[in-house]
């Protein structure tokens, strides 16, 4: 709301100035202002006038002689933005000028996502925002340097242009499971965030089976992913057997890197393993003695 | 003459009270509408086997467990708590927390001695009501018919130490002063693996499976829009009950979405929605199916039967089993769900049925069954 009477204040003064009510007095807003920053504006002439200030976080109004300088102190200038300066005496006279963000105070990093799997091309974006301490988005170009480390282990480093205030990155996943350190860095200003790599869908996975009193015991190797990997404790393995008696099923949990079932069949029985929508191997187990 | 009408009112109210007297235990037949005396009490005489059958269940509807005892033949193996236990559940079972809401019997196998009848049995429960169809002998002992109560099968479990490798997930929130992207945590991903929409008896169904391909559990839950040929939404349904909500890593999920009395012909497209949140889940307990096999049951309908065998050292209160059925070539033509009614103790087995429509039964090649747990104090 108050943006919108901002913006209606400023055309209707500009409209005013435009149709020849603005006249006379000289006055010299400054060329470039920082965000914070203190600035004179310079006016000529004499006698009493009026000034307005019309600014993104600012409006206000004072009196001043003609001749003399106008102070505008660090809170007038705090948001960057067009900026309306306006001195009225008989007549009306505007100048603008634009404050640009500070240097950068803080920088906001997103990552995306929390998880990965390994080996996924493209699987990882960032995009940083640098902001100064008024919280305003710097939009003159900055070098950014996005730094993956895994481990100890450098994985890439790139710097990158931000481009109306922003720089962001696309990068593949390492092959190791594990925490993907993700930085951001503008000069003497960082931010780090973690991405968990975790283990792939299930490779290989290969299951043994074994009789006993109760049943058939049936267990898988180690499960890892393509990579190696250890696929994490808590997945499910479903464990299938077919035997004359039907057909059973477990959903296992892996844990401690393999998974196990009990399975009731007493004839000769054929078990399959899946995870997911990846498949197993399949083993028989003869009929109890 | 002014005294007519309220005498004969007077007159046809104790009628009608004799009549209801009289003319107890014939509800057999009547779905949802409890057989049995009208006036507590009041039991007529089992002079045949459908006042004797309908005698006992009215008083096990009543909870009069003594009066419903002393109709059960003395040459039944069971004594007076099994029998209460029978009815009322234990272990915090799904029985546990239902009532018996009424019941219909026909006779299968009647002679001058014995008898064989047929009860289905309607049940409140807190997951909606329940049919239970069970078959009873009868005997005639003396001038009065007796129910030969069959053994009641309570699973012995044996004092034990069931080693558990703990897996669990627990789930951390950030606080709110945290910097902005700094600590979030994406939602586990799930994707629909198949979908197939049918018109049944009650309506149109949309079901399929569902992966969590995550490396974390997962809450799902599946909506389905149907749209009509002009864009229109003409109904949105979830998956309600008819899936398993919690999805550990790489778990498939049948899900099943009922869209009462509306026809496919009407539906132009679906659109699904899988909504899946982050949740702390357990690993345990592990749950087995046995001996899955699809067969026709006494009333000739086609049922998947089995056993599911709890795997851990953990109570299971109430069993669900969700099945899902494929064609020939892999393709989910039907998702049938079920609940068991007793508690799944450690270690032991308790049996399951699920009922396929008889349309379907001759196209069914192959099953998958998954097994929700609700167990009471556990989230």
């Amino acid at each position: 709301m108050q943006r919108l009477l901002q913006v209606c204040v400023r055309v209707l003064l500009g409209v005013a100035c435009l149709v020849g009510f603005c006249r006379a007095q000289d006055f010299q807003v400054p060329a470039a202002v920082s965000a914070g920053d203190e600035a004179d504006i310079s006016t000529a002439g004499s006698g009493k006038a009026t000034f307005h200030l019309i600014g993104p976080g600012v409006s206000r109004k004072s009196e001043l002689n003609l001749g003399e300088s106008i102070h505008l102190q660090a809170q007038d200038t705090r948001t960057a933005g067009d900026y309306l300066a306006i001195v009225c005496s008989s007549t009306c006279r505007s100048g603008g000028f634009y404050v640009s963000a500070a240097k950068p105070a803080t920088l906001t990093f997103l990552v995306h996502p929390s998880r990965v799997p390994v080996a996924q091309s493209d699987a990882v974006s960032g995009v940083a925002l640098p902001f100064d301490q008024f919280h305003n988005l710097v939009l003159r170009p900055l070098t950014v340097n996005f730094q993956l480390t895994a481990g100890n282990v450098s994985l890439s480093s790139r710097p990158v242009l931000t481009q109306n205030g922003a720089a962001w990155f696309r990068a593949l996943s390492g092959k190791s499971a594990g925490l993907l350190q993700v930085t951001a860095a503008v000069d003497d200003l960082s931010a780090r965030r973690a991405v968990q790599q975790v283990a792939s869908d299930p490779c290989n996975l290969r299951i043994t089976g074994q009789r006993t009193k109760v049943g058939i015991t049936v267990q898988t190797e180690p499960v890892r992913d393509c990579a190696g990997n250890p696929v994490p404790d808590g997945t499910i393995v479903t464990f299938t057997a077919t035997s004359t008696n039907g057909k059973s099923s477990v959903d296992a949990p892996i844990k401690r890197g393999i998974a196990q079932a009990q399975m009731l069949a007493s004839g000769a029985t054929s078990i399959s393993a899946a995870s997911g929508v990846v498949m197993g191997n399949e083993v028989r187990v003869g009929a109890q003695q | 003459m002014k005294f007519a009408i309220p005498i004969t009112l007077v007159v046809l109210t104790v009628l009608l009270m004799v009549a209801g007297l009289v003319w107890t235990g014939h509800a057999g037949g009547t779905v949802g509408i409890a057989a049995g005396s009208a006036m507590y009490g009041l039991t007529p005489k089992a002079d045949t086997p459908e006042h004797a059958l309908a005698n006992l269940l009215a008083d096990a509807q009543r909870r009069n467990w003594d009066r419903a005892y002393a109709d059960v033949s003395k040459t039944s193996d069971v004594d007076e708590s099994s029998f209460i236990q029978d009815w009322i559940g234990s272990n915090g079972g799904l029985r546990s927390f239902s009532s018996l809401e009424g019941f219909d019997s026909r006779p299968m196998h009647i002679t001058n001695d014995e008898a064989q009848m047929r009860v289905r049995l309607h049940w409140t429960t807190p997951v909606g009501p329940i049919e239970d169809v069970r078959d009873f002998h009868l005997i005639k002992e003396g001038d009065a018919w007796k129910t030969v109560w069959p053994k009641v099968q309570v699973p012995s479990v044996p004092a034990q130490v069931v080693p558990v490798t703990y897996l669990r997930w627990d789930l951390v929130t950030g606080g709110a002063a945290d910097e902005w992207g700094s600590k979030n945590v994406d939602a586990p991903h799930v994707r629909i693996i198949s979908m197939n929409a049918v018109d049944s008896a009650e309506g149109a169904v949309v079901m399929g499976e569902v992966v969590n391909e995550d490396t974390i559990p997962a809450f799902v839950n599946v909506n389905a829009t149907l749209v009509d040929g002009a864009g229109n939404a003409i109904d949105q349904e979830n998956s309600f009950d008819k899936i398993a909500h919690i999805l550990l890593p790489k778990q498939v999920t049948p899900y099943r979405i009922d869209f009462p009395t509306i026809s496919l012909k009407s539906v132009k497209s679906v659109h699904m929605d899988v909504k899946a949140t982050l949740v702390p889940a357990s690993a345990d307990p592990v749950i087995g199916v046995m001996n899955q096999k699809v067969e026709s049951d006494a009333q000739g309908k086609n049922v998947l039967h089995g056993d599911l065998l709890n795997e851990s050292g953990q109570t299971v209160n109430i069993p669900h089993v969700v099945a899902s059925f494929y064609d020939n070539n892999g393709k989910v033509v039907w998702v049938a769900d079920g609940y068991v009614d007793r508690a799944l103790l450690p270690q032991s087995s308790e049996p399951f049925a699920v009922e396929i429509p008889r349309s379907l039964a001759g196209k069914v090649q192959n099953f998958h069954v998954v097994v929700n747990q609700y167990s009471l104090g556990r989230s």
